[in-house]
């Protein structure tokens, strides 16, 4: 069935079609509609699921690991301060293998409090544990739901998922969306039959104290987790295809980068403009094509190497700022290619929720050209940006 | 349930690397005896994890939980939430320190009371951070010692007394709070026996002497809580459902003076601040059981900064 829905919307019918059991929640701005969707879901009785109005993010990723450590499926979301107010608590799920599914949307991490699209608060904890998954619209944000509990409970995984969703940009703003089947969801995702919980007729402890002898393993285990989840991400990926019609490629999707000489790689729903401004560039005889990138944890560091090998030049769009120089896609991507001899620029932009538009998607593509060229370009870009810009 | 008849299932079993003499992991062990296998525990950070669950040993033979410091009350909030989802009938238990809940975990375990959860809070209230190496808390006494709060030249011990955490977590109009020693075990037995009948938020506070922290003989931890009890330090009582009762009442006060001196952390305080401690327990005595403390106990000449103490005693207990 179509429906017209914002971004929070298909986030909360995501959650309840995946048969979440347990949802703690505390509300920021732009996530609010998705645990007010999920409150009104569960007082209308259409969802069986325990409801906590924890007293703040904190509280709810602490409730959310108990629950998830007593066998729970748990989903909850969280944006920006509420993310960071959770650090502590991220870093606890991951290594002790806790499968909870956690959307993040997108903004501005204070200082300077913004409440717009910005993504220093979900690249900020990328080296967490949580896999991290990045959509373009409102129709991904509900399907990856749905694809996280595949992910994340997967035996070869086990562990927590962050789908990342474009504040207002997909929050608040209504798309047409296609809502799946109950039954179809239920033939594509189990119930959660986790091995090891805090079950009296099966005693274990989780969460002992480990001495230095035992650590490195305890990372090595969670670090090979996420090697794993490569390939489980194809598999989920190929599967919901086949059972609910929607492909979205995986690790990376890719437009029209069959014989592209410059590569712009796009976070989120600048994609959608980006597709836009391709088919206009294409039309007027300039290669040019698009890889976007959707895990940013695990990162598709092969797949990348594979569709970049043929380019001549790639383009980083980034909705943050490493103070290190670039921002982290930049920097990973960089990394990634180093020893191809291919030149990476950044084009930094959007930075706050300003509006990126296809004028500079178009001049994001110009200059990844004439670095495909050959002519000399700088590394970094700060797009329409007060002060010394392109 | 007797005393004799207390099950000795060796829930929380020998082995485990508390000092000896430790008041929390004799509370503890106490009180896992009487909650029985269908329990499941979160620990925050503190001794009780170092002591209990240093891999690749583990103490806890009923399913333990362990992540961070100020997220008692959440856990336990969240991991009853899953047991109810999945109609599982457990008791969901935290061991939370004065730390843990008087300071850090203040926020969390205030949550958990206000939704009225349907989980048990039981605070080892040793008085101070000992899992750090005696830093001073919200808990920790009028006078005491501790690395934070040291016997300097200019200033002695810790200067405020210790926070009401009771009259806090009773005014979440949660249905049972009660405090606990191990030095009255029938008290003990009944009121853990108690908490397990009631549904909702209940909060067992126990008094846990520390070996180290306190500077004291290992083998007077049960003696130093009795006397804790008879001088007014510690007081045995339980509210229900806003109702408050005595459970315990000295037969005659004891001097507080008594009690300071068994401990280390006491033994540096002057003639002036013992007075002060004593006029605040005296003040205690009375709001307590609603009767003045003995006379030789307390009709002391006040020291000479009383109105300060007075100042003090308002600041604390209101006039």
């Amino acid at each position: 069935m179509k429906k017209v829905i914002t971004g929070d919307h298909a986030v909360a019918i995501g959650a309840k079609l995946s048969r979440a059991d347990v949802v703690p929640a505390y509300p920021i701005t732009p996530q609010t509609l998705i645990i007010e969707h999920i409150a009104d879901f569960v007082n209308d009785g259409e969802m069986d699921a325990k409801f906590l109005t924890m007293e703040s993010e904190h509280s709810v990723m602490s409730a959310a690991a108990a629950a998830s450590a007593a066998g729970a499926r748990v989903f909850t979301a969280t944006s920006s301060q509420g993310l960071a107010f959770m650090y502590e608590m991220l870093y606890a799920t991951a290594p002790l293998r806790l499968p909870v599914v956690m959307v993040n949307a997108n903004r501005t991490l204070t200082a300077p409090p913004g409440i717009w699209c910005e993504y220093n608060d979900s690249m900020g904890v990328r080296d967490s544990g949580w896999l991290q998954v990045y959509v373009e619209d409102n129709q991904e944000a509900l399907d990856m739901v749905i694809q996280s509990y595949r992910i994340a409970e997967d035996k070869r995984v086990l562990l927590p998922v962050m789908p990342c969703i474009d504040g207002f940009v997909l929050t608040h703003t209504v798309e047409p969306v296609e809502v799946p089947q109950q039954q179809d969801v239920d033939s594509f995702l189990p119930p959660y039959t986790p091995d090891i919980i805090l079950d009296p007729e099966r005693p274990a402890m989780i969460g002992t104290l480990m001495p230095a002898e035992y650590i490195m393993e305890m990372r090595r285990q969670t670090a090979d987790a996420f090697e794993s989840a490569k390939k489980v991400i194809q598999e989920v990926n190929d599967e919901f295809a086949k059972k609910l019609g929607r492909n979205y490629g995986g690790m990376i999707d890719t437009y029209r980068m069959e014989d592209a000489e410059a590569a712009l790689i796009t976070i989120g729903t600048v994609t959608s403009t980006s597709r836009e401004v391709v088919d206009d560039l294409r039309k007027a005889g300039k290669k040019v094509g698009i890889v976007k990138l959707r895990f940013f944890r695990p990162f598709p560091s092969e797949e990348l190497r594979k569709v970049l090998s043929g380019v001549s030049a790639v383009g980083v769009f980034d909705r943050s700022i490493s103070y290190h120089g670039g921002g982290p896609a930049y920097n990973e991507v960089r990394s990634t290619l180093y020893g191809l001899m291919i030149p990476v620029i950044n084009h930094l932009a959007g930075i706050g929720g300003r509006d990126v538009t296809k004028e500079q998607i178009v001049k994001m593509f110009d200059l990844t050209l004439k670095a495909a060229k050959g002519e000399k370009v700088k590394e970094i870009y700060w797009h329409n940006t007060r002060g010394e810009t392109v | 349930m007797k005393l004799k008849d207390l099950p000795d299932d060796n829930l929380f079993t020998a082995g485990h690397t508390a000092c000896p003499g430790c008041g929390a992991a004799m509370s503890i062990r106490n009180a896992i005896r009487i909650l029985g296998k269908d329990t499941v525990v979160y620990v925050p950070a503190s001794c009780a994890v170092v002591f209990g669950t240093t891999f690749p040993y583990g103490a806890w033979k009923v399913p333990f939980f362990h992540t961070a410091f100020e997220n008692t009350g959440a856990c336990l909030t969240g991991m009853k939430a899953a047991f109810e989802k999945k109609g599982k009938n457990v008791t969901a238990v935290g061991f939370a320190g004065d730390g843990g809940t008087y300071d850090i975990g203040l926020q969390s375990m205030s949550g958990a009371a206000e939704r009225n959860d349907d989980i048990l809070y039981i605070c080892l209230d040793n008085e101070a951070y000992m899992n750090t190496g005696i830093q001073r808390s919200g808990g920790t006494p009028f006078g005491a010692w501790t690395t934070t709060t040291p016997v300097g030249k200019e200033v002695q011990g810790n200067r405020r007394f210790k926070k009401n955490l009771a009259d806090i977590v009773i005014a979440h109009e949660i249905p049972y709070y009660a405090t606990l020693s191990i030095g009255h075990p029938m008290d003990f037995i009944r009121k853990v026996e108690k908490a397990m009948t009631i549904k909702g938020f209940r909060f067992l506070h126990m008094f846990t002497p520390c070996i180290p922290g306190w500077k004291m003989d290992p083998a007077k931890t049960v003696e130093v809580t009795k006397l804790a009890v008879e001088s007014g330090m510690w007081t045995l009582y339980e509210v229900e459902n806003g109702e408050k009762k005595i459970t315990y009442k000295p037969g005659k006060m004891r001097r507080v003076r008594d009690y300071l001196m068994m401990q280390g952390r006491f033994r540096h305080m002057s003639e002036e601040d013992i007075k002060k401690l004593q006029m605040w327990v005296c003040r205690k005595w009375n709001l307590h059981y609603g009767e003045k403390g003995a006379p030789e106990v307390c009709e002391i000449a006040p020291p000479e900064e009383h109105h300060a103490v007075t100042e003090e005693h308002r600041e604390m207990h209101g006039p």
